[in-house]
């Protein structure tokens, strides 16, 4: 190998070592990435990107590796990006998602990259995104996103997939919390795994009904979709459920839609660097404690930072080079 | 300034038929512990599973861990699938039932350090935080 070829040659190569050591570098927020990201910019959106969520333990693994199974009977290649807990405390993180996918391992068509969250809180690691965005131009057609185990407040996952499949079982809750969780309204396709136990009937029943209820004003009928990844049963139906939402979405302007996510995306991260940027090295902290010491209130401290910091915004930009 | 979220990356795998388990989890947790992110293979992996594995998860270090006696024909075989994917720079170590001689022998062929029975799992921890630390102070100085 060209020792000064870059990733995203390499990449266009079909070289996975590329492809992984550039999923690293969007981890660790290497400088070097945007450059390579560039390069292989036109090559990306061909995939079609879905995520995959809801509480842990639902099976969420356990499904993606079924979708990713029947998938390539449909010859369809599949890219895989799946995020678990960081430690808050020590940082570090047990990746467990694979071994539930264990025997897609050695297909070649077929690629899964495990990622810590790293201390975001969206249930998703900040580079997740940016993960699929390279499996894309590398050519996967499908990309299936699995987020940590998610509670009532974890919806990163919208901004980043073209489908979002929120995965219930029976017996963690009852119909109630799925209606008050607000993963029922960033589903696109609801899927009641483990219907193999008792209590789905039941709560296919309640879903399909709070799905009526509260959704009857919007283009697109969620559909609620009966799985045992367990058993394998119910894999087409999921599939087909992403098929049918991916036609309705093509139908109502694919661009338009993909442009408003990545707004979000671009909106989130220019947030999380800039709060990393000024609490990180630049002393903002010190400058906040001393102005408590001198008897400030932080109501008024706050308020003057923000005016300072969109001062600076407002300038143009030769002035502040 | 960008580097601060780069993390230790660890396969933690379990080649052959050997189904002694409790030292890989032990060791695994206990890297999770020291902060490193671990992937742990689960059982009965083939050396092309573990290579591939740690191939697409871009790790930076691979820790086998034997107890049945096979590790002299697995552990070499891991390393020749690892070299075929372009992943001789990870490093190499292990643990389990490794009699000295056969410590030292792997040691001279790719393997940095194996451990054996009783070892205490914050050694293992600090040795390759120790490690990880030099290879990316070399990198970085290039
Ligand atoms: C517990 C045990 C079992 C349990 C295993 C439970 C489990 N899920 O793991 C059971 C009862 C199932 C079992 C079964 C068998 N066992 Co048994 N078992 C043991 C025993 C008593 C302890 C192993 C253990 O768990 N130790 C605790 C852990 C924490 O220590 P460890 O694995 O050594 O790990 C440390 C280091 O080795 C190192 N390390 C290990 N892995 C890794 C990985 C990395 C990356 C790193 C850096 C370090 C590292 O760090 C760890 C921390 O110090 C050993 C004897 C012994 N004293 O070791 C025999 C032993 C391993 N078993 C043995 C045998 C023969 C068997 C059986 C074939 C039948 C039998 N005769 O009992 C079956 C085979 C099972 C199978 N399917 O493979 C032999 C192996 C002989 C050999 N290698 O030549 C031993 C040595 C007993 C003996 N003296 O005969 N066994
Ligand atoms: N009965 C039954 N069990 C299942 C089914 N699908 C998954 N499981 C089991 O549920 C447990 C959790 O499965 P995972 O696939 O790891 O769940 P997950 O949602 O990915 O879990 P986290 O990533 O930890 O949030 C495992 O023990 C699976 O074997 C199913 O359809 N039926
Ligand atoms: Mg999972």
């Amino acid at each position: 190998m060209n020792a000064t070829e870059t990733l995203a040659a390499r990449i266009e190569r079909g070289d996975r070592t590329a492809l992984a050591r550039m999923i690293s570098w969007a981890e660790n927020g290497d400088p070097r990435f945007a450059a390579e990201l560039n390069a292989l910019w036109p090559k990306v959106g061909r995939a079609w990107r879905a995520g995959v969520t809801g509480p842990p333990g639902a099976g969420k693994s356990t499904l993606v590796n079924e979708l990713a199974r029947v998938e390539r009977t449909r010859g369809k290649t599949v890219g895989i990006v799946a995020v678990d807990p960081s430690s808050p405390f020590t940082g570090g993180a047990l990746l467990g998602d694979r071994i539930r996918m264990d025997d897609r391992t050695l297909d070649p068509g077929v690629f899964i990259r495990s990622m810590a969250s790293r201390g975001s809180h969206g249930g998703l690691a900040r580079a997740a995104a940016s993960a699929c965005d390279v499996l894309d131009a590398f050519g996967f057609g499908t990309i299936l996103l699995e987020t940590v185990g998610v509670g009532q407040a974890e919806y990163d996952v919208l901004d980043a997939a073209d489908t979002v499949v929120v995965v219930l079982c029976p017996g963690a809750g009852d119909g109630i919390q799925a209606m008050k969780a607000g993963l029922l309204e960033v589903a696109d396709v609801l899927v009641v795994n483990k219907s193999d136990m008792p209590g789905a009937e039941r709560l296919i029943n309640d879903l399909t009904e709070a799905v009526h209820v509260r959704f009857t004003k919007r283009a697109w009928q969620v559909p609620v979709v009966a799985a045992s990844a367990g058993t394998s049963k119910g894999i087409d139906d999921v599939l087909d459920a992403i098929a049918a939402h991916r036609a309705h979405v093509e139908a109502q302007g694919l661009e338009a839609a993909r442009r408003r996510k990545r707004v979000e995306q671009v909106r989130h991260s220019v947030s999380e660097q800039l709060a990393e940027r000024l609490w990180g090295p630049a002393g903002l902290r010190e400058r906040v404690a001393a102005q408590l010491a001198e008897g400030a209130s932080p109501h008024a401290i706050a308020a003057a930072l923000l005016e300072e910091i969109t001062r600076g915004l407002a300038k143009p930009a030769e002035a502040r080079r | 300034m960008q580097m601060t979220t780069k993390k230790i990356r660890v396969l933690v795998g379990k080649p052959g038929l050997d189904g002694h388990d409790r030292g890989a989890k032990t060791v695994a947790s206990a890297l999770r512990d020291h902060g490193m992110e671990v992937i742990y293979t689960g059982l009965h992996q083939t050396p092309e599973a573990i290579a591939e594995i740690a191939a697409q998860e871009d790790v930076d270090v691979v820790g086998l861990s034997i107890l049945s006696g096979a590790h002299m024909a697995l552990f070499p075989r891991v390393r020749a699938e690892l070299v075929k994917r372009g992943m001789a720079h990870v490093l190499l170590t292990g643990g389990g039932i490794i009699p000295m001689e056969d410590m030292a022998a792997l040691e001279s062929q790719g393997y940095a350090k194996l451990f054996g029975p009783g070892t205490r799992t914050e050694e293992i921890a600090v040795w390759i935080q120790g490690e990880m630390e030099k290879r990316w102070k070399a990198e970085g100085a290039q």
